[in-house]
């Protein structure tokens, strides 16, 4: 981490980036790869989902139009939840393999699916409301549960942002999300437990349902786990450019290796510091040559 | 309490390494290549160490139970009653045990970060899961203990049906209860006592994770406190007590391990 033999920057350097990007070294991960045809796959998908919900799909014969809301709300749940457990899985893939990477994979499957669990408990309310005339209805296992598991990973970032040290945090951040995940499926068989079946329930399987809206809820599903990952797929490579702008932007104010800790608090994790970092390394080792 | 300020200092790192030491070294006469000591042995003093500071500090139990307390005493105003029974009685006894086990969780490892015993015990050449099982089995002794006190005023001050009917089944579905407060108080303490806002996230990691408990512990214990028809202890809670115990027990065993790293 040399800075001191970096090269005034100018337009050297410009001619320097080019080049380099053409072929990289096989460690340096384009987190924006595929993100046009999965973008276009998913703006397909969610529009022939759109087209099947309102044109498709035949209206319930007790709830009516208001049913439709039924293809919003349970994809976004189960995409949300398995967002979750996913956050999990590649949490412990973080403590096994120590790679910042999958901690970094790890926080945006669970910020991600925190936002969609925003939209289930907001979509479920107003089902609620339509169908059973209140905002919050606690004999309805499904959705008590779903907010204690949002109760449980609101604490994520406060518990996540509570850690100086970016090695512990990550750390931390892990065991959180590995119990957490384990926590959904057991909260899910507990809460449903304790509640006696009081409403005819729309959203159990799929197989109860006629077979045209049975399409529609697996393509309006399948859209909405595409928009999942476009997403995060998005916030990843956001997160990866915005790192990568602000090592350049050190680099060209010609700042020293210690202005890097005087630098503010961000939320982004540690990976993205590192993978900074590195870059810079890489980009100044190649300038330099 | 401030003469005894003092010894978790001195406690803290002393006790956790002589004893082993000690023994060893006088069953083989000072050999200098002596195993490190059993998960057992270790388990045992650091156990015992626990035990010592709480008996001399006094941090922990007496709070609790003067929580416990005091809360009974809130509920008997906030709920405008001066008897409880059913799902009442289950609910206000779940919610205060609850709140002050929360208070024994968050003081749990505060003298191991504040006063160095964690470096004393990672200094130890002993298995690192042998903090989680000693500090998981002190915070059991001391939920058990401040129930002695708690479920008794909980009989005298609120309770309407007498203890003596449901106290057997009672006692099975709190151990089962503490045995899952104990497991993920110890957990999470661990999770927040090194964070800027620990007093803040130790409860409100804690409390969505408890739901469960709650859940299984209420429905358990409201069909015992119920007046008159005393029911019969539902199987179903109690299996779903122990399952949750058995599965978050190994889920902290296996995690413990990744916060103590450094």
């Amino acid at each position: 981490m040399e800075r001191s033999s970096l090269p005034p920057a100018g337009s050297t350097e410009n001619d320097h980036r080019h080049p380099g990007a053409k072929h990289r070294p096989p460690g340096d991960v384009r987190y924006g790869k595929g993100l046009r045809a999965l973008s276009i796959s998913t703006v397909g998908v969610m529009a022939l989902a759109l087209g099947l919900v309102f044109f498709y799909a035949p209206l319930e014969a007790e709830q009516g139009f208001l049913q439709k809301i039924f293809y919003v709300h349970v994809p976004l749940a189960i995409v949300a939840l398995c967002g979750f457990v996913a956050g999990g899985l590649m949490a412990i893939q973080h403590l096994r393999t120590r790679d910042p990477r999958w901690d970094m994979r790890s926080y945006v499957a669970i910020h991600m699916s925190l936002i969609f669990a925003v939209g289930t408990l907001i979509t479920g309310s107003i089902w609620a409301k339509g169908s059973w005339g209140h905002w919050w209805v606690w004999s309805e296992p499904t959705l008590v549960s779903f907010l204690i598991v949002f109760l449980l990973y609101a604490t994520y970032q406060p518990l996540r942002f509570a850690i100086e040290d970016p090695e512990r945090q990550a750390r931390y951040a892990s065991v959180f999300a590995i119990t957490a995940g384990a926590f959904v499926p057991l909260n899910f068989i507990a809460v449903r437990l304790s509640s006696e079946y009081l409403h005819p329930r729309v959203l159990g399987s799929t197989s109860n349902l006629p077979a045209p809206m049975a399409l529609t809820f697996l393509v309006s599903l399948l859209a909405m786990a595409l928009l999942y990952t476009t997403l995060c797929k998005y916030e990843l490579t956001a997160k990866h450019t915005r790192a990568q702008l602000r090592a350049l932007r050190r680099q060209l104010a010609g700042e020293g290796a210690d202005a890097q800790a005087r630098r503010p608090r961000s939320a982004a994790p540690t990976a993205l510091r590192q993978a900074a970092t590195t870059m810079t390394a890489r980009a100044v080792g190649r300038s330099g040559a | 309490m401030s003469a005894a300020t003092g010894s978790p200092h001195g406690a803290t790192p002393a006790d956790a390494e002589a004893p082993p030491r000690g023994e060893l070294t006088s069953g083989r006469a000072g050999a200098v290549t002596a195993k490190p000591p059993g998960m057992r042995t270790t388990v045992g003093v650091l156990l015992r160490k626990e035990l010592l500071v709480e008996l001399r500090t006094l941090e922990s139990v007496p709070g609790m139970s003067l929580f416990a307390v005091t809360t009974f005493v809130v509920f008997h105003f906030a709920l405008n009653r001066s008897s409880v029974d059913g799902d009442l009685a289950a609910g206000v006894l779940w919610v205060t045990l609850l709140f002050a086990a929360i208070l024994g969780v968050n003081r749990l490892f505060v003298a191991d970060a504040d006063q160095g015993g964690f470096d004393g015990f990672l200094l130890a050449p002993v298995d690192r899961s042998a903090l989680f099982v000693a500090k998981m089995l002190a915070l059991l002794v001391y939920l058990v203990a401040f129930e002695l006190v708690a479920i008794p005023a909980f009989a005298l001050l609120l309770l309407g049906p007498p203890l003596g009917q449901a106290l057997p089944g009672l006692l099975a579905v709190l151990a089962l209860g503490d045995l899952g407060v104990a497991v993920i108080g110890t957990l999470v303490a661990a999770l927040a006592v090194r964070t800027r806002a620990r007093d803040l996230l130790g409860p409100l990691l804690a409390l969505p994770l408890l739901v469960p408990i709650v859940i299984g512990g209420g429905r358990a214990t409201s069909p015992l406190l119920t007046l008159n028809h005393p029911g019969a202890l539902p199987g179903r809670w109690i299996l779903t007590l122990a399952l949750y115990d058995l599965v978050f027990g190994l889920i902290a065993y296996a995690l413990f391990d990744f916060l103590l790293e450094d």
